[in-house]
């Protein structure tokens, strides 16, 4: 970029002399520090909170920080978030959805009856679990949109309705264990990527960065466009291979990174490519911020919003199956207790407004981590269930308290 | 982008609204409403509050539907049940309260629904677009990356009219253009109106500034409680059209400016 080329003939987006264009990274600091100032808090409370957890949790136990105690913090994670990534959708709009609980637990009865029992393949059984799914988020879809039925009521019911089926179709013995050498457990249990893949995986994501942020900024330079500085992105690119690589050093000292951790992390870069760079991510956005002008630029309210719970009802379907693994049975009390509470908060915990219109895939990541740090290291602690609940429910308050004060501050700052 | 075919010649007619009715339960908002829109003219509307002009933008756009009477849209018969049918008809609304999406930066708002490139976001092309566009109507926007709760009233103006331009429509409804920008804005919304008139294109503009009506539009349409109140041309003088609107060449502005007259001539 030369310097002369720029002052001879302004770029399009530059020509307007009032604005200040932070550049380079003392340029991208300030931005930063304006964001969350005006309450644009970002991955803040998430790494705020992290780092409080740790320190409270390791000085009253030291095993929380123990390698192996966090990949078995992982592998608890994964069925948690993809429920999370579900709530995340339709959080999005502005929607909610209570019966994910009932129906992680409807789909690992679903699994064991169907599988175990009756001796369908278990792809086939999967298969079935995520169409079931489908067709709940589809109903749920048809009431808000057809009978303006709220979807906190909805749902509510739906939590019920799923229960039941769940203690109806796992009938009298109440609980299906789950053969331990099947594959599906040791995906749940034991399963680990190799070291080098590990690391490699670890790298992506700055690599990607670089060549992402070389690649706009030619394009954008070509098109007359103001391109962002090299420098923002490599220190973002060096700050997360740096951080990445160490944790799967730290994670390697253990047993390594669990395949169903990264089956859970692949979902949530789909889920984010989907939201960000489709015409189905923009419209989501679009009717969680005003349904009514996304209608009158010619989206398809209806059939977001239908989208929304079905992604939602079958990635809680699949978090089913990953809980299913991960406890190698089926039983009444799966997606009971806390399991709603957890997903729901994780995705507000990251990120994600409950008033719609904002939020991101990573949320979902980020939160469930939070969480399951929260109830790993109360476990740890031998809290009985009463008082892990009261903590839990503690911590979704104050998550929701912030979400509530940042949406204000947003508001008097002039961002949505 | 859907580009329109058979784009019409000009003075041709794109658009007649025959008996159009519209009912809210038991108000009746709209009533044997008459509406011929050609090629290349301005059409403006006017009315009190109550008249029915922005209820009958919503029927154009596809946002409420009619009770009664019919929509020939180029000499076919058609029906408006969706803001979608309207706007790939070659309809586009400018609505009174915006409707943009807050939360959302100027491009996507520009491109609402019309994504370049759905499966994989063209963010780049767009920016360009909404820059050129911004550019034409002259539009102070410091940023299209910031979102549109950050813009002040005007800009977001800007932003809606910028918006139905997007997709070359024939015919563009401006709901109250001018309501919320300044002075030099508005000059600029006026000469957009004319330069979108001169493309060919059909303009309805609604507006309470009989100033701005007079100044741009080839015909006035009144609107009276919801039915017709007479077409008038920009010639016509102010007060018959504040006659056509009340209703009675006896209504509170003439018997305000009789007021004024007489206080004047008890000074002398």
């Amino acid at each position: 970029m030369t310097n002369e080329a720029n002052q001879m003939t302004p770029r399009l987006d530059r020509a307007d002399a009032r604005v200040r264009h932070d550049a380079g990274l003392a340029g991208a600091f300030k931005k930063f520090t304006d964001k969350v100032r005006s309450g644009d808090l970002g991955m803040l409370p998430v790494i705020v909170g992290l780092l409080l957890i740790s320190a409270v949790f390791t000085t009253l136990n030291p095993v929380f920080l123990a390698p192996n105690n966090l990949v078995n913090l992982l592998f608890d994670a994964a069925a948690v978030g993809l429920i999370a990534l579900g709530v995340v959708c339709v959080l999005l709009l502005g929607e909610i959805d209570l019966s994910i609980g009932s129906m992680s637990g409807l789909s690992s009865a679903i699994i064991g009856v169907l599988w175990v029992k009756s001796g369908v393949p278990l792809a086939v059984a999967i298969l079935a679990v995520l169409a079931n799914g489908a067709l709940i988020g589809f109903l749920y879809g048809f009431l808000r949109n057809k009978f303006e039925m709220p979807s906190f009521v909805a749902t509510l019911a739906g939590l019920l309705a799923l229960l039941g089926m769940q203690l109806y179709i796992l009938g009298p013995t109440g609980s299906i264990n789950l053969p331990f050498t099947s594959p599906l457990v040791r995906f749940g249990q034991i399963l680990i990527m190799p070291a080098y893949l590990s690391y490699l995986v670890a790298i992506l994501p700055g690599v990607l960065i670089m060549i992402g942020a070389v690649k706009t900024n030619a394009k954008r330079t070509a098109a007359n466009l103001s391109a962002e500085s090299l420098s923002v992105a490599i220190v973002k690119a060096a700050l997360l291979t740096i951080g990445l690589v160490f944790a799967v050093y730290y994670l390697e000292l253990g047993r390594g990174v669990p395949w169903m951790f990264g089956g859970f992390v692949l979902l949530v870069v789909i889920l984010n490519y989907g939201l960000t760079r489709t015409k189905w991510g923009r419209s989501m956005f679009a009717v969680g911020g005003n349904a009514e002008a996304a209608r009158r630029s010619g989206i398809n309210v209806f059939r977001i919003r239908m989208s929304a719970f079905v992604v939602c009802s079958v990635l809680a379907s699949l978090g089913g199956v990953f809980a299913a693994a991960r406890l190698a049975s089926a039983s009444q009390q799966a997606g009971t207790g806390d399991v709603n509470l957890n997903a729901i908060a994780a995705a507000v915990i990251g990120g994600t407004s409950l008033f719609g219109g904002r939020g991101s895939a990573w949320s979902a990541l980020l939160g469930v981590i939070v969480i399951m740090a929260i109830s790993n290291g109360l476990t740890l602690l031998n809290l009985s269930s009463s008082l892990r609940y009261m903590i839990t429910g503690a911590v979704l308050a104050i998550a929701v308290i912030v979400d509530s004060l940042a949406r204000r501050s947003r508001a008097s700052h002039g961002r949505a | 982008m859907t580009t329109q075919s058979n784009t019409p010649s000009k003075g041709e007619l794109i658009l007649r609204l025959h008996g159009i009715g519209k009912q809210f339960g038991a108000v009746t908002a709209l009533e044997d409403i008459e509406l011929d829109v050609h090629a290349g003219e301005v059409v403006a509307l006017v009315g009190d509050n109550g008249a029915g002009k922005s209820t009958l933008v919503k029927v154009l756009a596809g946002v409420h539907q009619p009770t009664s009477g019919s929509i020939e849209y180029l000499g076919k018969p058609v029906s408006l049940d969706t803001p979608k049918k309207a706007l790939e008809m070659g309809i586009a609304t400018v609505f009174q309260d915006l409707a943009l999406c807050e939360n959302l930066d100027v491009v996507a708002n520009l491109f609402l629904g019309h994504e370049v490139n759905p499966w994989r976001m063209d963010e780049v092309q767009m920016e360009v677009r909404a820059w050129t566009l911004l550019q034409e109507l002259a539009a102070r926007i410091p940023s299209v990356r910031e979102p549109i709760a950050s813009l002040s009233g005007g800009q977001r103006q800007t932003v809606a009219i910028a918006r139905s331009l997007l997709l070359d429509p024939h015919i563009i409804m401006l709901d109250e253009p001018t309501a919320a920008l300044g002075v030099a804005q508005s000059a600029e919304v006026l000469n957009l109106i004319e330069r979108v008139r001169d493309r060919g294109h059909g303009v309805i503009l609604i507006s309470h500034n009989m100033e701005d009506v007079r100044a741009v539009a080839d015909r006035i349409v009144v609107l009276r409680l919801g039915k017709n109140n007479g077409v008038f041309t920009s010639d016509t003088s102010h007060q018959d059209l504040v006659a056509a609107i009340t209703g009675a060449s006896e209504n509170s502005v003439s018997r305000r400016a009789a007021r004024k007259q007489q206080d004047a001539e008890a000074v002398q």
